[in-house]
């Protein structure tokens, strides 16, 4: 008697773990592939995809301005990315950093505007710490709220950035509203004396990202409060079993990852910008989290991922004067490498076997990335 | 096939890979019509996989799978249902607030039948095959045995006549498994092939007409029950004969450690988990506790262990009471207690991190500063691995990754190296092959002849009677007595697991 079998087209099956080796090429294959199609989608538009890309790249370093430019795209992005990295550590979803970002940028602006004849130093500190502040608040409050209430975290943080979005907005047309401004309200630009200093030709900024992204660094990877973020992030019940105190590791952290965020502002609007706008934050809060997932919530992987998401940052403002291309084809790059990068997680974990197309003999199956690539 | 007799189920050469590793290589299996199958192996041997194949859970790999003689290719829960296969597993899947006849109707194609025809088919079904039930009761009010039995029902009721049952007597009493296995038989004498996944040897030499052994993911064989014994079994499922005393040292017992008082406990839906449960540990004595799943085991530990707080009463540590205190709080009490919790990937281990950090887990807040040192437990770790034999990759291997035995070893190794003066285990060897659990009993039994208060709570009555000094019965949140273990036997606390106090079952057995 002839078997005669069905065997159903497809399956998804789970594959061994892989090393970190594996995984990161992996995951840099989707870069890859993302670029491919990147670069589709620019040719249908009717554009020379290498073309552009290398004018995006090139036009990042073919100066010293250009470069210090580039860099300027990357200090915000880095530090929100390192400020929800530690969020995430602890699997607590902080959506919230562009909110975040928004409200340490409005309380360092209040040094700014209203105390701006302090000494100089003085002055800065008290903003860098009022920006800590600020984005800390609006860390905590979501954390409150959920350790009491059980409240939802994403959709809270996602809430309060609107709510810090429309604090900017009626700050600018009320109480802030510059009275020599003709035209559309704005908020005055901050004398000389509450901008941040310039060192090697740009804001002092990327100093206090290189030592953002050191201490949080070690922070996570060798003190007793990272250790605690770790635990908690993996089992809330692993770290009740260890007599860690669960609530305060939470509202501290939160507090700790929205004050990142919030000296994100505080540079945004003291160093790059010189004054407080409803684009304080642009988008940067949101980018931060798509860097920080990059990085796999390693801080020093986050620096480089930021560095690349400037280039293409910046190099988007090159081809739009270089090509007439819309920036908002950086916007679209941008979330098709995060597709990619979303969708090769499935591939980390699983992979589809066809049918008719057999196991290698029980071998040991060796995860393909090939496989990946054809999907 | 041109034989006689038509086989319910034939495998042929089954395979199944997960990942890297081979769950099913090669195995035959064949079921006949009026016959029950124990499909005997330790955990990890593939027999859950081989039965999800058969019932349309998974798809094999390779080889090809016979039902009334036919080669099928089973895709679906529902194709194995039309097969007349049905697969009743170790969690119920029944709907709460529905009654017994509502279960077992839902899900079944065509018209909603009137409740008094459904209820009549449904008697009638339980009078074919011997089964006891209340149509109308509502599954929330069922006893653990009686889901079970609406979970037969709703698989006959679809007109299988092919059953598999995953390790179904892991959750009863001996009373109820008994009862379990005379359904079993009524079935077969109806006609139905069984099969009966288990590890209990007992119950294979008591239900079973043959064995089929699975090892590794292959099978050894299948042997008629009536030519074993358990030793042989053993010796089949492990490889080599195995020596299945558990010795219980005599040791000084003259101090006491734990004395719990009137301990009353809630669970967090309000609903009552333990009631003035009172008893006491002494040093270099195992006290055991058995009861049904889910009768306050967990919810003891956790308050001796400061995880939960009691509603009422008092747990005495050497005369000082450390109710309601947090796991910190008895820590700097100076309170040596260490404790093995069921979870212990969830709970009494970080699963993402490698043995180190695992170390670190109850004294990473030693040492001033802010920073962790990890040079201590670096070397802890390497110890353990020296000292328990730690199967893995490396101290750093995240340990989800290492196998059931080598997670229990670290855990249980990282308990007993803070030398406590009292150990909580719950369902240590849970999971575990012949060989970790009987290393885990001499691990236990090496802490008691040191001195250490042991509270071991255990699902095999046959290990708690070996093992144990005395046994405590719980059932639901009751405490049915406090019993020696040389004085007591399997049924008598069968029947204190469910409600029965020591006063009463007394007179019965002995």
């Amino acid at each position: 008697m002839e078997a005669k079998k069905r065997e159903p087209l497809l399956r998804v099956v789970k594959h061994a773990e892989l090393s970190r080796t594996q995984s990161f090429l992996l995951r840099l294959l989707a870069v890859v592939v993302a670029l491919v199609v990147g670069g589709i989608f620019i040719a249908s538009i009717g554009y020379n995809p290498l073309e552009v890309y290398k004018t995006m790249v090139v036009g990042c370093f073919r100066s010293v301005m250009a470069f210090q430019a580039t860099i300027k795209f990357c200090i915000p992005m880095c530090i929100a990315a390192l400020g929800v990295t530690l969020a995430f550590k602890m699997k607590f979803w902080n959506i919230g950093g562009e909110g975040q970002l928004i409200m340490g940028a409005v309380f360092a602006s209040y040094f700014a505007l209203f105390c701006d004849g302090m000494p100089h130093v003085p002055l800065i500190i008290i903003m860098f710490l009022a920006g800590f502040v600020g984005g800390g608040i609006w860390g905590l409050i979501p954390a409150l709220c959920r350790e009491k209430w059980g409240t939802n975290e994403t959709l809270f943080t996602l809430m309060l950035n609107y709510i810090a979005l429309y604090i900017v907005t009626y700050l600018r047309d009320g109480p802030w509203r510059d009275p020599q401004a003709a035209g559309f309200n704005k908020i005055a630009r901050f004398s000389a004396n509450s901008q941040l200093d310039k060192v090697a030709g740009i804001h002092f900024g990327w100093i206090i990202m290189i030592v953002l992204v050191v201490f949080v660094f070690i922070y996570l990877s060798k003190t007793k409060q990272g250790y605690e973020i770790s635990v908690v992030g993996e089992s809330r019940d692993t770290a009740r079993y260890a007599g860690i105190n669960v609530r305060r590791v939470v509202i501290r952290t939160m507090f700790l990852s929205g004050g990142i965020a919030g000296i994100a502002g505080m540079i945004q609007a003291c160093g790059a910008d010189a004054t407080l706008s409803t684009g304080v934050a642009n988008g940067v809060g949101f980018t931060g989290i798509i860097i920080a997932w990059l990085a796999q919530l390693n801080p020093i992987a986050t620096l480089v991922v930021a560095f690349a998401f400037s280039i293409l940052e910046k190099g988007s403002s090159v081809i739009q004067s270089s090509f007439g291309l819309s920036t908002a084809c950086a916007d679209v790059l941008q979330g098709i490498i995060l597709f990619f990068i979303m969708a090769i997680e499935f591939f980390v974990r699983y992979k589809i076997v066809f049918a008719g197309h057999k196991e290698k003999k029980l071998s040991q199956a060796k995860p393909e990335k090939k496989e990946a690539a054809g999907k | 096939m041109g034989g006689e007799v038509k086989n319910a189920i034939r495998c042929e050469k089954i395979s199944k890979v997960f990942g890297n590793v081979i769950a099913n290589e090669k195995i035959d299996l064949e079921l006949n019509y009026g016959e029950i199958l124990a499909l005997l192996g330790e955990n990890g041997s593939g027999k859950t996989t081989l039965m999800n194949m058969i019932s349309g859970i998974y798809h094999p790999d390779e080889g090809t799978i016979y039902v009334n003689g036919e080669p099928v290719s089973i895709q679906s829960p529902l194709d194995a249902q039309k097969l007349g296969i049905g697969m009743i597993h170790q969690h119920f899947k029944l709907v709460n607030i529905f009654s017994a006849m509502e279960n077992i109707e839902l899900g079944t194609p065509g018209k909603k039948l009137p409740p008094k025809e459904l209820r009549a088919r449904v008697t009638a079904l339980c009078e074919k095959y011997g089964l006891e039930t209340d149509p109308l009761k509502p599954v929330h009010d069922m006893s653990v045995s009686e889901k079970q039995t609406v979970e037969i029902l709703k698989i006959l009721y679809r007109g299988a006549n092919i059953l598999i049952l995953d390790e179904p007597t892991a959750v009863l009493t001996p009373q109820e498994t008994e009862k379990l296995f005379e359904i079993l038989r009524h079935m077969r004498a109806a006609g139905c092939a069984i099969i009966i996944i288990t590890h209990k040897l007992n119950e294979v030499l008591s239900i079973s007409d043959r064995v089929t052994i699975l090892r590794k993911g292959r099978s050894f064989g299948t042997v008629k029950t009536a030519e074993v014994d358990v030793s042989k079994l053993t010796e089949l499922m492990v490889g080599r004969a195995v020596n299945l005393e558990i010795e219980r040292p005599a040791t000084d017992r003259s101090e006491e450690v734990l004395k719990v008082v009137d301990l009353c406990v809630e669970r967090s839906d309000g609903s009552t988990a333990l009631e003035d449960v009172s008893f006491h540990v002494n040093r270099g004595e195992i006290l055991g506790v058995a009861g049904i799943a889910g009768s306050g085991q967990k919810e003891l530990c956790e308050s001796i262990a400061g995880l939960i707080t009691p509603k009422k009463g008092a747990i005495l540590y050497k005369k000082e009471n450390m109710a309601g205190k947090t796991p910190r709080e008895i820590i700097e009490l100076g309170i040596s207690m260490s404790f093995v919790p069921e979870d212990r990937l969830g709970m009494g281990l970080v699963a993402g991190m490698g043995m180190t950090d695992n170390m670190l887990l109850k004294t990473y807040t030693r040492g001033k500063g802010a920073f962790v040192d990890r040079a201590p437990a670096k070397k802890m770790a390497e110890t353990l691995v020296d000292k328990f034999g730690i199967v893995t990759a490396g101290i750093e291997m995240p340990v989800r990754m290492m196998s059931g035995g080598n997670v229990q070893k670290v855990l249980l190794g990282r308990e007993i190296e803070s030398s406590p003066d009292l150990l909580i285990t719950a369902y240590p060897v849970r999971g575990l092959d012949i060989n970790s659990s009987y290393l885990v009993y001499d691990l236990l039994n090496e802490q008691k002849k040191k001195g250490v208060a042991v509270l071991y709570i255990g699902e095999d009555l046959d290990v708690l009677l070996q093992l144990c000094d005395r046994i405590a019965v719980l059932c639901h949140g009751r405490l049915t007595g406090v019993v020696d273990a040389d004085k007591v036997t399997k049924e008598q606390i069968g029947l204190m697991m469910t409600g029965e106090n020591w006063e009463e079952v007394r007179e019965y057995g002995g």
